[in-house]
């Protein structure tokens, strides 16, 4: 049998040690009847080899975007990951450990988080990162519980502009205890900011914001800042874009209150959506309300430096129902591919990523725009992503130049917004990527006119 | 002790190489000045090298499970085989986008689709959802579900009961729901006390949530009148599938009256746990239930292919994540249950059943043993007669095996057994390993005796000695001082 070292003989010396002499004896507690009526179907055991062809006979069908050119995005973005980041995941050290309970015996696991969350706080301009959620969207939503847990209020305002899968998740987890979500209206692109102004009032917990938002647009943030903070006790949570904040405002500077988002691009594979892992920091006066784990520096008995869990007395294991969140496996190794990217990029290496990508967005951009039909979907400033109004359904594109291992973008139509397509550019896309796609997109215009 | 990092730091080395820019814009030309970061974020300057040796030198203060015994209870630290790490490397997995076209990942849809009915089929349920990420936001789903059941019939309750023996993660996920929270005492033998059950169950019970085998490692044997309790007032049955890993192949929790259940698919069915995570808490439902589950779900046959179906929105609970769960880890699920098959699968729960007896029996003469009889997959022993007559905690036992080469028990909990040393030897283990685990606890047994000093010092050869936790608090320091890292970014 796979995977399980002892044998049949001496399964039997232990079952005589144990005083037995069958299995059965040892599980008299469950009735027999549950025992006779269980009835398996599962198909006949593979071996090592007749697994590996079962899966490629699977997948040999599926078209990964490194075997296409993809302008997918959407808050999952296919960025370069140096070859030394997998190395390191897939050491048996981190791979194969447990949360780190033991201090003594995972200070390896310890340590790299302190890394991280210091690495967050500085992208951030926050004081305290935790160390990490499950997907931007769990983040979000948990910043959400964190902001009514502080203001005692139940009312968040949730702009259309925010990814609308990630605002799906946030209404599932404040239905329980029912918070009012009331949307904010956008106008050409960005938040309606009036309508926001109007829908703000004391019993706000929250104003969420992305930016770049989800069509890719950045949000005014000062304007958002000045007008949240204008509200009694609103607290202010941006989603943001981590390979952003290279070059982009720190969600510090405009005095955010707790920050979040997706952190898979940061050295972390698409693998089809997950694992992920969402960041989330704040300020320290904050800190008491904050969901997830947290590691800390202290001192051990011989007054060298050791890292533990800390700040522990939030959490499910001692607090129970009355925990600030009931998280407790994240998604730990997604943050570890994080901090070795970061610490292989540095500074300069993600600047440039960062850089790289706008450049490219906004040379595919302005070709795109040149073409008859195709129109920005609005004038306001983009990083590495942005919506087109299409002569010819986004859809009916997509499909078109799936054919040709093209991905050109998300037809969002499907997400409550108008027939536009949303296209994501990263430094892996090529001049050469995005002059195909534009010869292929004047190719289909050329066809619907034949 | 280990320099972080950022102490590495020097000014102007770099750990990457990118091809030039091959388009002609600049910064400036696309982000206005308002919108650009006063300061570029002070991130370490180091090399390829530097990393390899940092991370290196990092994961040499770890455990794991291939290094040494990692008897966690409640977490089935099991030995995962590499094949599944290998062939979740594949490209054709790893680097699909959740949103490219259905057409493109048909094999991705398919193995999902397979799981799901799978995963269904060896506990008794209709359908499973993959969505959750982990146990604890399976347990949320769950009760989400409970919480549709109850709204759509019209039902108005208020209250979710379980033992007082539950993971922490159970009161919390039910109160993220908005439900009171009832905890109820266990019997003199370890199990739901169906006198105290009675007393607290009534017209506004939700549900019930039961890890079965309990957080002791007994099998709940009283399963069929707790369920008749629960459902008399249309109360839904919630198991924790933590301890999954005792039953499977033997027996269906559906068949068994549980209406919902999560499955913590990187504990029974072999993914590494990373650290902490990622996980999956995939949920099974009941018939009628299975409308309620989050959308989507994926639909479909081979002959004309698999798809992302959302048909049921309007009656689901909602989503829980961005996509359709951590697929990774699904798919080495998937790969764990094609190599075991039905056969496997019972040899797994068999095993992991007679190892952790075998333990127990070897080991109740030198610790106490609370609830001694047939445990399951994990038993629950307690250092109290250490403490009582030694002066020695079960902290100390533990810190003391870290000396000698293993990973702790899980301690103090459940909370119900005071000093609690919960063990859980996996299937995996040989009869060696555990004779060796079983001789090295009665030599600690003997220094409590002996020399208890060598104890309440413990861990003595470690990367560190018992650290502050107080200090850690008090002198709250979660990030280092980047003050200190000389930083002159541009060349």
């Amino acid at each position: 049998m796979p995977f399980i070292s002892n044998t049949d003989r001496e399964r039997q010396e232990m079952l005589k040690a144990c005083g037995v002499a069958k299995f059965a004896d040892l599980i008299k507690n469950i009735p027999q009847k549950f025992l006779d009526k269980a009835k398996f179907h599962l198909g006949k055991p593979l071996s090592e080899l007749e697994l590996i062809r079962a899966l490629t006979d699977l997948t040999e069908d599926n078209v990964p975007t490194t075997e296409a050119i993809s302008f997918l995005g959407g808050g999952i973005y296919d960025h370069f990951i140096p070859a030394a980041v997998n190395h390191i995941i897939s050491r048996p050290e981190f791979l194969s450990a447990y949360t780190p309970y033991q201090a003594e015996v995972s200070q390896g696991t310890l340590q790299y988080i302190y890394e991280y969350q210091t690495m967050i706080c500085e992208l951030t301009g926050m004081e305290v990162s935790n160390a990490g959620m499950y997907d931007g969207a769990s983040a979000a939503a948990e910043a959400v519980l964190m902001a009514v847990r502080k203001t005692k209020k139940f009312r968040a305002l949730i702009p259309s502009t925010i990814n609308p899968l990630y605002r799906e998740v946030i209404k599932t987890y404040t239905s329980g205890i029912e918070v009012e979500l009331v949307e904010i209206k956008q106008r050409n692109g960005t938040i309606d900011l009036e309508h926001l102004q109007s829908e703000l009032n004391d019993d706000t917990a929250c104003v969420l914001m992305q930016t770049p938002n989800f069509l890719g647009f950045l949000e005014d943030v000062f304007e958002i800042e000045k007008i949240t903070h204008s509200a009694k006790k609103a607290l202010l949570i941006p989603i943001v874009d981590p390979i952003s904040l290279a070059v982009l405002n720190s969600p510090a500077e405009y005095q955010a209150d707790i920050v979040v988002g997706e952190g898979q691009a940061l050295g972390n594979a698409q693998s089809y959506g997950g694992p992920l892992f969402g960041f989330l920091a704040t300020s320290e006066k904050l800190i008491r309300t904050m969901p997830g784990r947290l590691s800390g520096a202290t001192l051990d008995v011989e007054g060298n430096i050791a890292y533990v869990l800390t700040m522990q007395a939030r959490e499910q294991h001692i607090r129970r129902e009355k925990a600030t969140s009931n998280i407790c496996s994240n998604d730990a190794l997604c943050t570890l591919a994080a901090t070795v990217y970061l610490c292989l990029m540095g500074s300069r290496g993600l600047k440039q990523v960062a850089e790289q990508s706008t450049a490219k967005a906004h040379y595919l951009a302005a070709k795109l725009s040149e073409l008859p039909g195709y129109e920005l979907y609005s004038t306001a400033p983009f990083f590495k992503e942005f919506t087109l109004k299409t002569p010819h359904p986004a859809e009916y594109i997509c499909e078109a130049l799936s054919e040709w291992d093209v991905y050109p973008g998300i037809p969002i139509q499907q997400f409550g917004y108008e027939d536009i397509l949303l296209i994501a550019v990263t430094e892996k896309i090529t001049k050469d990527d995005m002059d195909q796609l534009v010869d292929m997109l004047k190719s289909l215009d050329q066809a619907e006119e034949e | 002790m280990s320099k972080t990092i950022f102490e590495k730091n020097s000014p102007g080395r770099k750990g990457y190489t990118l091809p030039e820019n091959d388009v002609d814009y600049k910064l400036n030309d696309c982000i206005p000045p308002k919108f650009q970061r006063n300061e570029i974020p002070r991130l370490p300057q180091v090399s390829e090298l530097d990393v390899m040796r940092h991370f290196i030198e990092l994961s040499h203060k770890n455990h794991f499970v291939e290094k040494g015994f990692y008897p966690l209870g409640s977490c089935t630290m099991k030995y995962n085989p590499k094949i599944s790490d290998a062939m979740a490397g594949d490209i054709a997995l790893r680097d699909i986008h959740p949103l490219q076209p259905e057409n493109s990942v048909q094999g991705a849809l398919q193995i999902q689709w397979e799981l799901q009915r799978d995963l269904a089929e060896i506990s008794g349920f209709a359908s499973a959802t993959l969505q959750p990420v982990a146990g604890a936001q399976g347990e949320f789903t769950g009760i989400k579900i409970i919480e549709a059941y109850h709204k759509a019939k019209g039902n108005n309750k208020k209250t979710i009961i379980l033992p007082d023996s539950a993971h922490g993660t159970n009161p919390a996920s039910a109160a993220l729901c908005g439900y009171k929270i009832i905890e109820i005492a266990s019997n003199d033998k370890g199990m739901v006390d169906l006198e105290a059950l009675k007393e607290v169950v009534n017209e506004d019970t939700a549900g019930f949530m039961l890890t079965n085998p309990n957080t002791l490692g007994i099998f709940e044997s009283q399963i069929c009148q707790i369920s008749e309790i629960i459902h008399a007032v249309d109360g839904l049955m919630y198991m924790d599938g933590a301890n999954f890993n005792a039953l499977m192949g033997l027996v269906k929790p559906g068949e068994m009256g549980f209406d919902v259940m999560h499955y913590n698919l990187h504990k029974s069915f072999s993914t590494p746990h990373g650290g902490g995570g990622p996980g999956s808490g995939a949920v099974g439902v009941r018939a009628d239930l299975v409308k309620f589950l989050p959308y989507p779900m994926i639909a479909g046959n081979t002959d004309e292919g698999f798809f992302l179906d959302s048909s049921h929105k309007a009656t689901s609970i909602g989503k829980v994540h961005s996509f359709y769960g951590n697929f990774m880890v699904n798919v080495r699920a998937w790969i764990y249950l094609k190599m075991l098959g039905n056969q496997g699968l019972k040899r797994v729960a068999e095993n992991a059943v007679i190892n952790a007896n075998y333990l127990m029996r070897k080991l109740e003469k030198y610790y106490y043993v609370p609830y001694n009889e047939s445990c399951m997959h994990e038993f629950v022993a307690s250092g109290i007669w250490q403490k009582k007559e030694n002066g020695v905690h079960t902290l100390d036992i533990a810190k003391r095996l870290l000396d000698k080469g293993y990973h702790a028990p899980t301690i103090y909990f459940p909370l119900i057994v005071p000093e609690a040393i919960m063990i859980e030897p996996t299937e995996t283990e040989s009869k060696e390993t555990l004779d060796e685990f079983i001789q090295t606890m009665i030599d600690i047994a003997a220094e409590a005796k002996n020399n208890p000093q060598i104890l309440h010092d413990a861990p003595l050869n470690t990367p560190i000695r018992r650290a502050d936790d107080v200090r850690a608090v008090k002198q709250l320091n979660v990030k280092f001082d980047l003050c200190n890292m000389p930083l002159t970014c541009e060349e």
